[in-house]
């Protein structure tokens, strides 16, 4: 069972429902228990950093964290990447799990903010997560922040220069777009996700 | 690169599509779910719903429709019409939306634009402006007049002055109508739209006139339009998604095709 975490930060159902079409079974929940229990773990999030101060007030950052030493896949998606970072400027005073070193930062003043609409994702190096994407597959994003180029990025994307798309060390994995949103290529990016095992 | 969107619009009213739809190959031409499942497979990369009854009594059957909707699309997914509370927004949102457009109701009360964008993040509150070319009190020239209420009510709102302030309370997007160009097929009102996105940083859908593929070149580059919505064209096949993509990629403008 995928447990997609639920901490207030808007709207979930897109994501619940991108995982029954791939017949996975999936659910939203805020019960630290029921997240403890899970194969693997979803960290969704539309909105503002500072909303995922909500996961650590909860008891399920620890949980998280748990999970990850324990090999369970765990993905972010959108502000639930950037919280694998160490910290964001949109909410300096909010930590984030520092699975990823950098902060994230907002865009430069030249492009237009949020980043919103289709764009390309770049690829860098082997991805599990990004497996069967061809190169320059667009998907869906909307964001104000963006995470910095790691060792561990797997995909950037351009604009106001290059930002991390996607990341990937071991069992964990951050997509700063919606693959919910993104048609054929984020369902195939979420079926991806699913086929991982623990590790 | 970040692309250029092209944006279907379905006029919904008692959970039917108007407008006259006249696709061949539809089991029900008039049902939203499955037209819009039609269009993101054409190559959509939005679907808007507008909700042109939105009467007190329909509501129920426009949440049942957006359910739907929302179940056969893997696309961002847009719902409009009658939405004048959190509450409403909420319960949009709850049957799968993921974003809402506001119009009457934001103007009656900007502050709700702020409340919803707090729960919901800003990139999920997109507010509709209808606009007007309408003269001047003094006779001295005509302005850009927002219209409320479906275009019935004046409001004495400035086009580009309205869109800064729905920015600044926390909107993510503005759906620019032209109702001086709507249902012409004359193409988008390329004045209007520069006019807004000058003054704009968030994504300006430039909405109204569109008749040709050379009207979406137009709204984009010299419009300078992040999106552009149509609805008739694309029911009826007078413009077919997949030729227009590749013709608007052709002429260098950033599109996601093939797709």
């Amino acid at each position: 069972m995928i447990a997609i975490v639920d901490y207030g930060a808007g709207n979930l159902t897109s994501v619940k429902k991108a995982f029954d079409r791939l017949g996975m079974e999936s659910v939203v929940t805020s019960d630290p228990s029921c997240v403890r229990k899970a194969e693997k773990i979803v960290v969704p999030g539309v909105g503002h950093f500072d909303t995922t101060k909500k996961v650590s007030e909860s008891g399920l950052r620890a949980v998280a964290l748990d999970a990850i030493s324990r090999g369970i896949p765990l993905l972010g998606i959108c502000v639930g990447m950037q919280w694998l970072f160490d910290s964001s400027e949109e909410s300096p005073q909010t930590t984030g799990l520092g699975l990823f070193q950098g902060v994230c930062g907002r865009f430069p003043a030249e492009v237009k903010s949020p980043h919103v609409g289709w764009n390309q994702l770049h690829m860098r190096g082997r991805s599990i997560l990004m497996d069967g994407i061809s190169r320059d597959s667009f998907v869906y994003f909307t964001h104000s922040y963006r995470a910095p180029i790691v060792p561990e990025t797997c995909a950037a994307t351009e604009y106001g220069g290059l930002f991390s798309s996607a990341v990937e060390r071991g069992n964990v994995f951050g997509v700063q777009f919606h693959p919910e949103k993104s048609s054929d290529v984020g369902l195939r990016i979420l079926r991806n996700f699913c086929g991982i095992l623990l590790c | 690169m970040l692309t250029k969107r092209i944006i279907v619009c379905l006029d919904v009213d008692a959970g039917r599509v108007v407008k006259g739809v006249r696709f061949a190959g539809l089991r029900d031409a008039g049902d939203p779910a499955e037209l819009a499942a039609l269009h993101a497979r054409a190559g959509a990369d939005e679907i808007v719903l507008l909700d042109i009854s939105a009467t007190h009594e329909k509501r129920g059957i426009l949440l049942e429709t957006v359910q739907r909707t929302a179940r056969a699309l893997m696309i961002p997914f847009t719902v409009g019409g009658g939405i004048r509370s959190l509450d409403d927004a909420a319960a949009v949102f709850d049957a799968g939306a993921d974003k809402i457009a506001i119009n009457s109701a934001a103007m009656k009360d900007p502050s709700l634009i702020a409340t919803i964008a707090a729960r919901f993040g800003s990139q999920a509150v997109v507010v509709a402006i209808d606009v007007k070319r309408t003269l001047q009190a003094d006779g001295s020239g005509t302005y850009f007049s927002v219209k409320s209420a479906g275009g019935r009510d004046a409001t004495g709102r400035e086009a580009s002055t309205w869109s800064k302030e729905a920015q600044e309370r926390g909107a993510g997007e503005i759906l620019l109508t032209s109702m001086d160009s709507d249902g012409t097929k004359d193409g988008f009102d390329l004045e209007l739209t520069r006019v807004v996105t000058a003054i704009v940083a968030i994504p300006v859908i430039a909405s109204g006139g569109a008749g040709t593929k050379q009207h979406f070149v137009e709204v984009f580059r010299d419009g300078g339009a992040d999106a552009a919505l149509a609805a008739s064209i694309f029911h009826f096949g007078e413009i077919a998604l997949p030729e227009l993509k590749a013709e608007l990629s052709a002429e260098g403008i950033p599109m996601r095709w093939p797709c």
